[in-house]
């Protein structure tokens, strides 16, 4: 086990980021034009590095394997973007939004890229902003704000239930630009398969043409991967079908150290499975719990009568209900955390609580927030306060405007009207903090190589606040990234074009090759869904929402058996010459059932609880999360070593020299 | 649930392609769509037939990839909802359903039900985009208030998800509902008025070097399409178009 | 020119522009025959007015002229091109589920209306020209009435003309709101101009079927 050095820059912490821009190397602009930068992933950090890269000079190559970079899934983000603007003068800061991330993560990411992050945070507005992003705005046309869990600010800007879609667009749009100009060169439609490195440096990657199966070289000076996260590692997440963990896995197979695998986000209010046909989750998002009130039934028996549909959730009186959210931790209430609201779920839940056929669900409670509005309402108009269908038209009404596209969401996936019956929601897996391990510039430990947005794992320790992916994603595309890569690239200036001719690219091709022709020619005759499914299964009900040593390490071994079935057992259809979907995911399983070991054995090294990563051994009287500051204080960052179960943990310490390490509590 | 499916299969783009039946069974009314099919694909899989090739990856119904024409409609009988937000109790036990790809000559099929709509991304490279440098030294977000009536209208436009259900659904297979969407959303801004005219020029003339047919406002794209964009915005880029035009 | 109206937004405009002008000359039509209905005198003055006057003659006649044919051929050259952008049909394509019936098929109330103006130029406009400028015969400023209800005496023209009215009202019942649209207008007035579109696309034929149809009956 080793220290790794995350190149953290001297000074106080207000004035790094800046003391280091000041001191970084430089490429001019006449040497940019002679270099090339491989992005992989065109959501908010790729889409918005690349067309940063592009427009100070530099050649990009920008990949993604749907069939247009705007539908990459940041696009699917809800909620909003942090940012520390204090617009509403409600006493936000830059120093109080790096303190929230930080205590929201449970302490356990690095100060200063936290601190950078919520420096940068305000310009991203600015920017997206110019370049015509439509964000919500009040009567006298300036920026709205919400505010979301685990916060005492508004500094959430949002457009409506569909930010994420309308800052990615605002970084397609910055790349149409580029990719007009010809500094962009789009590759759709390709996935990467490898990195390839010269000398030890990242010098291009291998893809697959998703149309016609053609595995073709590519070279760069730099190689940025911005694929997203993991969460489809437990087959059922808030992610995208496509949505995969292969290019990050590809570089830490090559070398790139893999920091926090088990650091995932359980998001607390998603539709609940419905069957085992389901093929993927639906989030509502985290603003519902704004005005919902979280309940199950306090007796068994009701629960059951309401899972059995002999009861409806509206006729159990209100004090045969469990607000336990609010019972639990009275000063948030119904706004704690995710990683709070989701165990808590959990608990009711496996007490035989649950809700649905599955049991696996709890109430999302509109009622009493329809009847407060509707009174404030009928207040307002000088109506009879006391006539309750009165009330409640208008207040349905209020929710319409707020949360109307979720409501109606909903209604076509359940069926069931939420305005008249309680919600049903369960936790599900949302967003990954865990990644590829990266330093202070966003490099990996491979040379040249380096991760942004959901890929890495910098900024939100064991948990993330809501709201502030969006944020991460960008600050890294538009801000960070394109100065960092260039202290890295100054020594490229006459390097000159890279020639995929070399016995590199060629290894790196043949392996790809062999690795098609070894899915492809399988003979076996389960699919891949089969496989990942079983995987998925595994992870979430031994590495989910609570862990404890046995079953990670069980877990370990099912994955390592699971591993070996599906090189046996396998079976993937069509040709590798065409377009091939059950061959692209056989590709990405396979990374997947590598990961889910790694995943397994980091939460099994990782004995203390924090964030999103609970430990059942250590918890306190209340079954609340223990944290161990005084062993676990520290990044792990696992580097590669063939099978996942040989891999070796080096780790980053951190050292917080301006926040104080305390127990968060939500009491 | 017992369906009849009659899908069109297509091996390549050369490939002539076919409707070809299936029967399928067990199928929950709780099912999206899309779920369906994968049962269908995994049945397929399982006799050795090659799956059905369908784009698809949110699956709540943002990205904009699915991309069927059920039953005669884009994203199929319910209104205001992608092919993957569609759910099977929208149908009937022992219903045949057609499932087509999306089609226009400006939308190649590349297999079965997956087509290519780069079309529409460059009619987007032509001009959907406000010449601003990412570099960060923009004016404070708040320096130009914007009137919260045209910031919604811009927001409502923005909110095009470019599946192409417009220029399926179209007769004509025409493109204007989506091209409208992307002028606009910038030219009811005023950080998009600047460059307003050559905009509205530059995309209008990609869109037509890229073979989608004219408007006759039959107003089938409104209906169809997931995010219900107004053909307000088709009548705003006509006025648009025609100011630059006299214009430059 | 050419350049300009290659684009698809300028054809359109050019398409309702046209249109809108037909739509106008028509009810100016409608004014001068719907006289006929209740005073011989009134609307042969008129018609003695248009069919003598030098601008309606020389220079309003042409334009409309053009007009008419310009919609038409644009009409079908659209329609044409419409139809090529998606060579490979659908198997089953549903278009009554979001589009009306006249808003699909313009090319067919088109077609109908076209081959009634044929019929209405060998019956009115053909006979005209050649009794003014063939065979140069001497003007009778009241010979017009006679002739239009001369021309109402077959029942089976009649029905051809009422049939023809009924296209000409589906034609219209798309084409003139529409036409707004086309031209980028289209705002909270929109309610307006629907409304007008109903009354005028139902109203101006079921006049021109009246007159038809009263001259039959009083012949």
């Amino acid at each position: 086990m080793s220290k790794v050095n995350a190149k953290i820059p001297e000074g106080p912490i207000s004035k790094k980021w800046t003391n280091h821009k000041n001191n970084i190397r430089l490429v001019s602009p006449a040497n940019k034009r002679l270099i090339d930068v491989i992005v992989v992933g065109t959501g908010l950090a790729g889409g918005s590095a690349a067309a940063t890269l592009a427009e100070l000079g530099y050649n990009v190559k920008a990949f993604c394997f749907q069939d247009s970079p705007r539908r990459a899934h940041s696009i699917a983000a809800q909620g909003g973007i942090n940012a520390a603007k204090n617009y509403q003068g409600d006493g936000d800061s830059i120093h109080r939004l790096f303190y929230d991330t930080v205590k929201g993560g449970d302490y356990r990411s690095r100060e200063a890229n936290v601190y950078r992050l919520a420096e940068v945070s305000s310009n991203i507005i600015d920017q997206c902003v110019a370049q015509g992003v439509p964000f919500a705005r009040d009567y006298g046309g300036l920026l709205d704000n919400r505010s979301f869990g685990g916060v005492l600010v508004s500094r959430t800007f949002y457009a409506k239930g569909q930010t994420g879609q309308q800052l990615l667009l605002g970084a397609y749009s910055a790349m149409n630009r580029q990719i007009a100009r010809g500094k962009i060169q789009m590759f759709n439609r390709h996935e990467m398969m490898d990195l390839v490195k010269v000398d030890g440096k990242a010098r291009g990657i291998i893809t697959r043409n998703l149309i016609n199966g053609k595995i073709e070289r590519h070279s760069a000076h730099a190689v940025v991967i911005a694929s997203g996260g993991y969460g489809n590692l437990f087959y059922l997440s808030t992610n995208a079908m496509g949505s995969n963990v292969s290019a990050s896995w590809k570089i830490h197979k090559k070398g790139a150290y893999f920091a926090n695998p088990c650091f995932t986000q359980i998001h607390p209010t998603c539709i609940p499975v419905s069957g085992d046909h389901q093929s993927k989750l639906t989030l509502m998002s985290e603003s519902l719990r704004n005005d919902g009130r979280i309940w199950v039934p306090k007796s068994k028996s009701d629960s059951v009568a309401i899972r059995e549909g002999k009861l409806k959730p509206v006729d159990l009186a209100e004090d045969k209900r469990d607000y336990y959210l609010e019972r639990r931790y009275p000063a948030f209430g119904n706004l704690v955390p995710r990683d709070v609201a989701s165990r808590a779920a959990k608990e009711r839940c496996d007490s035989g609580y649950g809700v649905n056929k599955t049991g696996e669900a709890v109430f999302l409670d509109f009622a009493s927030a329809i009847i407060r509005y509707g009174r404030e309402k009928a207040h307002l108009k000088g109506l009879n306060e006391d006539n309750l269908s009165l009330v409640k038209d208008l207040g349905k009404e209020v929710i319409k405007s707020k949360y109307g596209n979720l409501f109606q969401m909903y209604e076509k996936i359940v069926d069931q009207n939420p305005y008249e019956t309680p919600m049903m929601i369960y936790p599900a897996v949302h967003y990954t903090m865990g990644g590829v391990w990266v330093d202070y510039n966003l490099m990996t430990t491979i040379p040249g190589c380096f991760a942004i947005g959901e890929a890495n794992f910098s900024d939100h320790g064991a948990n993330r606040l809501g709201a502030s992916a969006l944020m991460q994603g960008l600050a890294d595309g538009y801000f960070v990234l394109p100065y960092t890569i260039g202290d890295y690239l100054a020594d490229d200036i006459r390097t000159g074009s890279i020639s995929t001719d070399c016995k590199e690219f060629e290894e790196a091709e043949n392996a790809v090759k062999n690795k098609i022709e070894l899915l492809i020619n399988n003979n076996g005759d389960k699919s891949v869904d089969y496989f990942h499914k079983k995987l998925g299964k595994i992870i979430w009900n031994k590495c989910g929402m609570s862990r404890n040593e046995n079953e990670l390490k069980q877990a370990i071994e099912e994955i390592q058996l699971l591993r070996k079935d599906f090189y046996k057992n396998v079976s993937v259809p069509g040709s590798k010459d065409s377009f091939n979907e059950p061959l692209a995911k056989a590709v990405r399983v396979s990374d997947f059932l590598e990961l889910g070991e790694l995943f397994a054995k980091d939460a099994l090294e990782r004995s203390e609880s924090c964030g999103g990563h609970f430990r059942e051994e250590s918890q306190t009287k209340e079954g609340e999360a223990l944290r161990d500051d005084k062993n676990f204080t520290f990044v792990s960052a696992w580097e590669n070593k063939g099978e996942p179960s040989e891999s070796v943990l080096h780790k980053e310490d951190l050292i917080y020299e301006n926040i104080e390490l305390k127990t968060r509590s939500y009491k | 649930m017992k369906l009849k499916l009659k899908i069109w299969r297509q091996k390549n783009s050369n490939d002539k392609g076919k409707i070809v039946s299936y029967d399928i069974e067990n199928i929950s009314p709780d099912m999206s769509f899309l779920e369906m099919m994968d049962v269908l694909n995994e049945q397929l899989t399982s006799k050795g037939i090659d799956p059905v090739a369908f784009d698809h990856d949110c699956r709540e119904g943002i990205c904009g990839s699915c991309s069927m024409f059920i039953n005669g409609e884009a994203h199929g009988p319910d209104r205001l909802v992608t092919t993957c937000q569609l759910h099977m109790r929208k149908f009937k036990d022992g219903d045949t359903i057609h499932i087509e790809p999306f089609r226009a000559n400006s939308f190649p099929v590349i297999k079965d039900l997956v087509v290519d709509r780069s079309s529409f991304d460059r009619v987007q490279h032509a001009g959907g985009f406000i010449s601003i440098n990412t570099s960060g030294n923009t004016q404070d977000a708040n320096a130009i208030p914007i009137e919260k009536n045209s910031a919604d209208k811009a927001f409502d436009a923005a909110t095009c998800i470019g599946c192409g259900a417009c220029v399926a659904t179209c007769k004509n297979s025409s493109a204007m509902l989506f091209v409208s969407a992307k002028v606009s959303q910038f030219s009811l801004l005023p950080q998009g008025k600047v460059e307003a005219n050559d905009r509205v020029l530059n995309m209008v003339k990609q869109m037509d070097e890229e073979g989608f047919g004219n408007c006759t406002n039959t107003g089938a794209c409104e209906v169809e399409c997931p995010k219900g964009i107004s053909l307000e915005n088709i009548a705003r880029m006509n006025r648009d178009f025609l100011k630059a035009k006299i214009s430059s | 020119m050419s350049n300009v109206i290659q684009a698809s937004i300028i054809k359109k405009i050019a398409m309702a522009v046209s249109g809108l002008f037909l739509i106008i000359f028509l009810f100016q039509h409608f004014i001068i025959n719907i006289t006929s209905v209740f005073s011989e005198s009134i609307f042969n003055q008129f018609s003695h007015f248009m069919g003598s006057n030098f601008v309606v003659q020389f220079i309003a006649q042409p334009i409309l002229i053009f007009g008419v044919i310009f919609h038409f051929v644009m009409g079908f050259v659209l329609d044409f091109q419409n139809r090529s952008s998606r060579k490979i049909k659908y198997v089953k394509y549903k278009g009554s589920s979001n589009a009306s019936w006249m808003s699909r098929n313009m090319i067919i109330s088109g077609a109908v209306v076209l081959s009634f103006l044929i019929l209405h130029f060998y019956d009115f406009w053909i006979p005209e020209m050649n009794h003014k400028y063939v065979e140069f015969l001497p003007e009778d400023p009241n010979r017009y009435y006679d002739e239009l209800s001369d021309k109402f005496e077959d029942l089976v023209k009649v029905v051809l003309y009422v049939i023809s009215f009924g296209f000409l009202s589906l034609h219209l019942l798309h084409g003139f709101s529409s036409a707004f649209q086309s031209m980028g207008i289209n705002n909270k007035y929109n309610y307006l101009v629907k409304t007008f579109t109903i009354v005028y696309a139902i109203g101006i034929p079921f006049g021109f079927s009246f007159i038809a149809i009263f001259h039959y009956l009083n012949h």
